[in-house]
């Protein structure tokens, strides 16, 4: 495999309602801030993550472009997912050998829409859409059958609210309170915040990475596996594909300082920890996670980013990172970040 | 961001989307608009509910073979939507639910119209309500309901009562502002309300005695349910040892906050009005406090002859 590392992560300060500037321009800062970064102007590859049905037109991703520069004419690319799994593409063109640096991107406006019925329309449409099953109804089914400690579940939520307040990227939310649910047994609070936002990272490979950055984040394993979709045919209270993904990452193959998970209820957490086999004692989303800032397409690409940033940074050695898409958990990337290759 | 440059925008597909199902989920739509399940074998056995084209454990194609299930099911995990929202397919609160279709191996999501997360647990048996026009789309099961496991069974008989000649002459002695008890001759005890027969030592009781209207209150509990026979709520109703008893009388205290009420307290009847009284322990409002010291249980003769 070739050498590839994170080199230049950016996201916006997300928010929790629409602030008026459209996609192109709410990536634009991102973008712009790798690139001053790197240094960069051109990259070999382009690839980025997002969902025409949050702005309800298709092809919505084109028109992002404009935040980049496509003339003369880039070589680039677009996932219907997470900017994550956008990431994984441009890793795979990496090791293609021909081009050194790569611009991933994801980002999302899920003020415009009701984040939680556009989710319906991700379901298959014979069995799952026709029911009106809606994103939380979904996720509380997981919920009851993962059977959650209601106070291990606050617990996570209030870790990550704090954690959020303290990182100014994220929302700021209060201490969860209240005995109402939202889908019993989910609370509101265990449901991820409404969030505008994006994000942006740069991969190099081999000696264009250590150029580019000091300390360079090396990719040492990337690896996503998916599930059947339908609920009924998978065992939801355990999420097997990221165990695979995991494995096949290396995840277990040394010690985890730091793993940012793509928790989008507090009840994933436990799932996700067992998964990837990670002890009490690891540290997971001290940026707040998901449950303190969700831009939706960006957040996987974030867990990335801030899993690099660590090691960028050097307050971190070894860091995993994970992505989710689908319902329930159905698809899950996880990447092993370390300081070297 | 100026309020002015803020417009709705829909995204829709007129008159719908039109997708083909395929032979294998169209099948399973066919049989459902004729209100049957079924399933479909994989070739290493497992039944599929619904079908799927492919099996998602190996990827190889399903057979040919399908097998009818259910239509009753064992709910596996459910999650209930307290406030339903446009979209989904019951209007008042119900319980998405997993359901393992009897003879399937997976489970089917669904809705489950329970009443309320009460009568929901994992093993809870379901059986489909269908709609009346079914039309081969899932939602021809409008909902699945719990199995029949219990019924309210009304029960109502009307009878004439009479209170008998003891209580007749009890009450008797309460219309005329009295308490009227029986000593037993063998047992020297007094009971009250007034009674033909000892039930200590079946002797026939020869005597009787009035009793005073003041006593003690030897135990008490506080209501918070109403009662059409109390004033008010809370209300407590109390064992009155009167005095000159030697058995307690249930009645309801007042005048008295309910959580001053004490045993030991000493009370005393409050009388309807004379021109009021009838037949009926009603001649006696309640049971009010007198103000004297609280009296020592141990030293009365107690709760019992």
């Amino acid at each position: 495999m070739r050498e590839v590392a994170v080199v230049a992560f950016a996201q916006t300060v997300h928010t929790g309602h629409d602030t008026g500037l459209a996609e192109p321009e709410l990536l634009l800062p991102v973008i712009d801030e790798v690139k001053r970064a790197t240094g960069l102007k051109r990259f070999g590859f382009t690839c980025s993550g997002s969902c025409d049905y949050l702005a309800g037109a298709p092809f919505s991703f084109v028109s992002a472009l404009d935040a980049v520069g496509a003339w003369p004419p880039i070589s680039e690319s677009h996932v219907e997912m997470d900017g994550a799994f956008a990431l994984y593409e441009a890793w795979v063109r990496l090791q293609h050998g021909d081009i050194d640096t790569a611009l991933v991107y994801g980002f999302g406006k899920s003020s415009m829409s009701d984040i939680r019925e556009i989710m319906t329309l991700q379901l298959d449409p014979y069995y799952l859409a026709p029911l009106g099953l809606d994103q939380v109804s979904y996720a509380a089914l997981q919920a009851s059958a993962v059977n959650a400690d209601r106070a291990a579940l606050d617990e996570i939520v209030r870790r990550s609210r704090a954690d959020g307040r303290a990182n100014p990227y994220a929302l700021d939310l209060p201490d969860p309170a209240g005995d109402e649910f939202e889908v019993e047994p989910l609370r509101p609070y265990d449901v991820a915040p409404v969030t505008d936002g994006a994000a942006a990272v740069v991969l190099a490979a081999g000696d264009r990475a250590r150029e580019l950055a000091g300390r360079p984040a090396w990719i040492t394993g990337i690896a996503h596996r998916a599930e059947p979709h339908y609920l009924g045919m998978r065992d939801l209270s355990r999420s097997v594909s990221t165990a695979e993904a995991g494995r096949a990452a290396g995840v277990g193959k040394g010690p985890v300082d730091v793993a940012e998970l793509h928790t989008q209820f507090s009840h994933e957490e436990p799932i996700l920890r067992e998964a990837l086999g990670l002890s009490g004692d690891v540290v997971v989303n001290p940026s707040g996670g998901p449950l303190a800032a969700n831009p939706v397409m960006a957040t996987g690409l974030i867990r990335i980013g801030e899993a690099a940033r660590r090691i960028l940074d050097a307050a971190a050695d070894r860091t995993v990172a994970h992505a989710t898409s689908g319902p329930c958990l159905q698809q899950n990337l996880v990447a092993v970040l370390e300081t070297s290759a | 961001m100026s309020e002015d440059l803020v417009a709705t925008h829909v995204l829709e597909f007129p008159g719908g989307y039109t997708r083909t199902t395929g032979p294998v989920i169209g099948r399973f739509l066919t049989e459902l608009r004729d209100r049957r399940l079924v399933g479909v074998r994989t070739a290493g056995g497992r039944v599929l509910v619904p079908p799927l084209e492919y099996d998602p454990d190996t990827g190889e194609p399903v057979t040919e073979e399908y097998v009818e299930v259910g239509p009753a099911g064992t709910v596996q995990a459910w999650a209930w939507v307290g406030s339903p929202r446009p979209g989904h397919p019951l209007d008042r609160p119900f319980a998405w639910a997993m359901i393992k279709l009897d003879g399937a191996d997976t489970a089917l999501v669904h809705a489950v119209d329970a009443g309320s997360p009460k009568a929901l647990r994992p093993g809870l048996r379901v059986r489909p309500r269908w709609r009346a026009a079914t039309a081969g789309h899932i939602t021809d099961i409008e909902c699945f309901l719990p199995e029949v496991a219990s019924l309210v069974a009304p029960v109502r008989a009307e009878y004439r009562v009479t209170p008998g000649r003891a209580l007749t002459r009890f009450l008797e002695g309460v219309r005329d502002g009295r308490f009227v008890g029986a000593r037993c001759a063998e047992c020297a005890a007094v009971y009250v309300p007034y009674r033909e027969s000892c039930p200590a030592c079946g002797s026939v009781v020869e005597e009787e005695v009035e009793v005073a209207d003041t006593g003690t209150v030897t135990t008490f509990a506080i209501n918070n349910l109403p009662d059409p026979r109390a004033p008010e709520v809370p209300f407590v109703s109390a064992y009155v040892l009167l005095d000159g008893a030697d058995t307690p009388m249930i009645a309801l205290i007042g005048g008295v906050p309910a959580h001053e009420v004490r045993q030991g307290m000493r009370v005393r009847a409050v009388w309807v009005p004379p021109e009021e009284r009838t037949l009926s322990m009603t001649n006696v409002k309640w049971f009010e406090p007198t103000g004297e010291p609280d009296a020592d249980l141990d030293e009365s003769s107690g709760g019992g002859a």
